[in-house]
């Protein structure tokens, strides 16, 4: 039921959003999330995006656990 | 890279693994972890990750699928709705969702209904059922609505508009139900547990911060995770060396999604619409404030406001079905005696094996993995 899918925003109309899932292309409502522009990634539920997908916070934190590997492999 | 596919990286899973291992050597005794969510169910069977994991540590699946858990009786009792406005001359239109249209009862399921003729629609979206309503104003369209905080968001979203515009040949009948009070519920029932993985969309709207009083009131170790195998392996990851190094406290692997604080524009809306009360889950019990009901200002959007009907007492579960055992992570669907025997997708017992995000299911799925 939770099942929440990233989609790519190609379009805006006022609070609906079509977005692309890798080809498939539906609208998605945008009631919950400000700000969002063209091409941004959105995470979509049920027809309503949930929240934007924050790529720069994902790529920081995947690059510091790259460290603890690291550490971890040199032990 | 590409962002979407970075969390499904072979090489990268295994470092993450080589790390658990390590993790799970130094704890040395068993360390048992739970989630509470279907999708994270369906990536742990699909990405086969018990297999992958140390012997000593162990992932169960908690009560993770809203439509499993969904009382009988509301089912039966929306039958008999429908059964009654027809009794009085109106057609109502019923829309709810895939899996939902298929759970059994004692006295059938939705799709039942639907061979006896009356208007049943699956839809993908509430979204869609309020598009049914505008299409057709001079019918009652109503939604039977279930799901976890993720789901609620969209249905109150909707219901906000809905009462906005003052549409009122849309109505709801709310089973809508909140995850962290269940988890508590299982703590009290003796279910036990070294760690948490926290649903990543049920914490995309209630936010880190949705789940902190697990941690400070029952010193369970928490970690909000994603749904893709990085994501889980990571969060495994995490549990465990809070674990090893003796800590009580909750992290967030998630963060690309995931805020401390949550959605609040949806926290906002769905603290406006609705109510929190004790609530009946299905082979569950009542469990005290984990259900949502439109509060009483908005009761003209709540179908059961304007239908008062009887339904008989009914079991929760056919004879033999674990359905109870497996949503309280004490067993799994392979010691169900009826599991891929009697109980099958095409012919379910219980409704762990109709949801695709019922364990059974998942588990039926993915069978060939094990």
């Amino acid at each position: 039921m939770c099942l929440a899918i990233p989609a790519k925003v190609v379009e805006i109309r006022e609070s609906v959003a079509i977005v692309d899932f890798g080809g498939v292309r539906r609208e998605a409502r945008l009631d919950f999330v400000k700000d969002v522009k063209i091409g941004d990634y959105v995470i979509v539920h049920t027809g309503f995006a949930i929240e934007k997908l924050d790529e720069k916070t994902a790529l920081e934190s995947l690059k510091a656990w790259e460290e603890v590997f690291k550490v971890l492999e040199g032990e | 890279m590409d962002i979407l596919k970075i969390y499904s990286d072979k090489e990268l899973a295994q470092k993450i693994l080589r790390a658990i291992y390590h993790e799970a050597e130094k704890i040395g005794r068993e360390v048992r972890f739970m989630h509470v969510c279907g999708t994270h169910e369906d990536t742990v069977t699909r990405s086969g990750i018990r297999s992958l994991l140390p012997k000593n540590v162990k992932v169960l699946a908690g009560p993770g699928c809203p439509v499993c858990i969904t009382p009988a009786e509301d089912i039966a009792r929306m039958m008999e709705i429908m059964k009654k406005a027809r009794e009085e001359g109106e057609e109502i239109i019923l829309t709810t969702f895939g899996d939902m249209y298929k759970i059994p009862t004692a006295v059938g399921s939705f799709a039942d209904l639907r061979s006896e003729g009356f208007d049943v629609r699956v839809v993908y979206s509430v979204y869609d059922s309020y598009k049914i309503a505008i299409e057709n104003p001079d019918k009652l369209v109503v939604h039977f609505s279930p799901g976890f905080e993720t789901t609620t968001a969209p249905a109150a979203g909707i219901l906000n508009e809905v009462i906005e515009k003052n549409i009122k040949n849309f109505k709801v009948y709310s089973v809508h139900r909140l995850t962290p009070p269940a988890v508590e519920a299982l703590i009290k029932q003796g279910t036990t547990f070294d760690g948490l993985i926290d649903p990543g969309h049920v914490s995309t709207i209630i936010g880190v911060k949705g789940w902190e009083y697990i941690t400070k009131e029952y010193g369970v170790p928490q970690v909000v995770a994603g749904f893709e195998p990085i994501d889980f392996l990571m969060g495994l990851l995490m549990l465990l060396r809070i674990v090893r190094k003796g800590e009580v406290k909750i992290e967030n692997e998630y963060t690309r999604v995931v805020k401390y604080e949550g959605n609040v524009e949806a926290q906002k809306t769905i603290k406006k619409l609705f109510d929190i009360v004790d609530a009946k889950w299905r082979a569950l019990g009542v469990i005290p404030n984990s259900g949502l009901e439109l509060k009483e200002e908005y009761k003209d959007w709540e179908i059961r406001t304007f239908y008062d009907v009887n339904v008989p007492k009914m079991p929760d579960l056919e004879k033999g079905c674990l359905c109870g055992a497996i949503l309280r992570g004490l067993a799994l669907p392979t010691d169900c005696p009826l599991f891929g025997k009697t109980c099958t997708p095409r012919n379910p017992v219980g409704p762990c094996m109709v949801s695709y995000e019922g364990t059974c299911q998942i588990f039926y799925k993915y069978g060939a993995l094990f």
